[in-house]
């Protein structure tokens, strides 16, 4: 009686597990990731752009534009830092829409776009000068392709991941980054310096913070169910 | 038909040749086409060289044509069996002679013009003239001006940074005397100061010229050039890319901007800042 007692309770425990394996996780996949990156120290003070040699884009600005390599926010806060899972999630197809790059004022806006893996990329001209765009790889295809004003925007896709630092070979103070990303859970932070990735099922992630001048950091966190896990990232800054 | 007016097409030919002759110079001689505005102290001895060339080949030119044309005029349509007169000495008499007559007029110029050239060149510039370093890259000049300490910092190429505006690689961190250096991307001058200016080539060849300094030098990856010149009118002047460096040369380009010696002053201590 009793070993009858075992065998069906185990039975019953088996049949539940693998019932519960068969199927997809009935887990809600609600969990976020958020925080802020900030900096310490005193950064670079980032100079002026001189753009004596294109009068066309020279004129649109009444104060010249400053250089973007580190942007900082109030409260010690860096901007234009790339936050993405590295790993613990599986990689995602690419979205249908396109990530835009524009070349206005002789400048890229934004200066650091994220995107994914075979994402379409499409690069607009608005100014009313050639631009040469140089993306350098290190793994991808190395192309650079020659942009007249008024001509149709370029379209490109990256299939592997990589931070791309971009250049135009007309204008050499352009300069802009491409984080092409393996999964859909990335974020760039704004002014104020913080980030949020949401959607996020549970399990062990890596969560790393890319800056261009400062390189990146990474940490490890764990979501069990639909809760926001807090976290800061701090660079430390450097004064050149 | 034209064999009966016998040399008909031989005068006529000698005709043109005087009018295409006098036609083509009358243009240079009424001074159609001016050379651009002088400000450089030493722009008129290249004018002067100038309108010398242009005059000697201009009256070379000339009167070789008019010359070609008696010849042609005179012993066109002779009867078949006359005489031929030959140049005294044959074709080695003549060819000599082209050589002597020739090679005297390019020494001549030369010997003339060697004053503009070494004027430039061939002295150095004073040893208070103001410092600028100029460097050409794909696509763009920049200028380094030692700052307040008046020392340039070292140019390490492996801290070259476009993004981040470090053309010339210095390294302010671990060199102190380039943590004052002034980068722009316009050649700023005080007027009636004599200029040195150091060319740098970063890349590949490229040339600096601006025609109204009557200043032109390429730059040549691996040499460190001199130039100096006192610039006289205050404006601003374009500098252009005079040697094909690649896909953007067409867009080389920057500006010499000559200054008061007060604007020149107040526009040093804003980049200081």
């Amino acid at each position: 009686m009793e070993i009858k007692r075992v065998v069906f309770v185990g039975a019953v425990m088996l049949a539940a597990s693998t019932l519960a394996l068969a199927g997809p996780d009935p887990r809600p996949a609600g969990g976020t990731i958020s925080g802020k990156v900030s900096y310490e120290g005193t950064p670079a003070k980032m100079k002026p752009i001189d753009m004596s040699k294109e009068p066309s884009c020279a004129k649109m600005y009444t104060t010249p534009p400053i250089a973007e390599s580190v942007v900082t926010g109030p409260g010690n806060v860096l901007a234009d830092v790339v936050v993405y899972i590295s790993a613990g999630a599986p990689d995602d197809a690419a979205p249908s829409t396109a990530a835009v790059f524009t070349q206005k004022g002789c400048r890229y806006i934004p200066h650091v776009l994220a995107f994914q893996v075979n994402q379409e990329l499409k690069i607009v001209n608005e100014d009313q000068t050639s631009h040469n765009i140089h993306p350098l790889p290190k793994l991808n295809r190395e192309w650079n392709k020659s942009q007249p004003p008024g001509t149709p925007p370029i379209i490109e896709k990256y299939d592997k991941a990589e931070f791309i630092p971009v250049k135009c070979n007309v204008h050499p103070w352009m300069h802009g980054n491409f984080a092409v990303m393996k999964n859909s859970h990335y974020a760039i932070t704004g002014d104020n310096g913080t980030f949020t990735l949401p959607n996020l099922p549970p399990g062990k992630y890596t969560v790393t913070a890319w800056q261009e001048s400062y390189g990146d950091q990474s940490q490890d966190v764990t979501i069990s169910g639909g809760e926001t896990k807090s976290i800061t990232f701090t660079f430390k800054a450097k004064p050149y | 038909m034209m064999w009966a007016w016998r040399g008909t097409m031989g005068k006529f030919f000698a005709v043109v040749l005087v009018i295409i002759a006098v036609a083509s110079a009358y243009p240079i001689v009424m001074h159609h086409y001016p050379l651009p505005e002088d400000i450089s102290t030493h722009g008129h001895l290249i004018d002067e060289q100038l309108n010398e060339t242009m005059i000697e080949a201009g009256v070379a030119f000339v009167g070789a044509q008019l010359v070609l044309a008696f010849f042609l005029w005179s012993f066109t349509g002779r009867k078949p069996g006359s005489p031929l007169k030959t140049f005294p000495g044959g074709a080695k008499g003549l060819v000599v002679f082209a050589f002597v007559i020739v090679g005297i007029e390019v020494l001549a110029l030369g010997v003339m013009g060697q004053k503009a050239w070494a004027s430039v060149y061939f002295t150095p510039a004073s040893a208070d003239a103001v410092q600028v370093q100029a460097q050409a890259e794909q696509f763009a000049f920049y200028f380094r001006y030692p700052g307040p300490d008046g020392k340039f910092g070292g140019i390490h190429p492996e801290k070259i940074d476009e993004g981040n505006q470090n053309y010339f690689g210095l390294d302010p961190e671990n060199d102190v005397a380039a943590r004052d250096d002034i980068v722009s991307g316009e050649l700023v001058v005080p007027v009636n100061k004599e200029i040195h200016l150091m060319l740098h080539g970063k890349d590949v060849g490229h040339s600096f010229y601006v025609r109204e300094l009557r200043l032109q030098q390429d730059f040549m990856p691996g040499l460190d050039l001199s130039l100096h010149f006192t610039a006289t009118k205050v404006g601003k002047y374009e500098i252009v890319c005079t040697q094909l460096c690649g896909l953007g040369h067409y867009n080389m380009k920057g500006y010499l901007n000559v200054m008061s010696q007060a604007d020149y002053d107040a526009w040093l201590k804003q980049q200081s800042q």
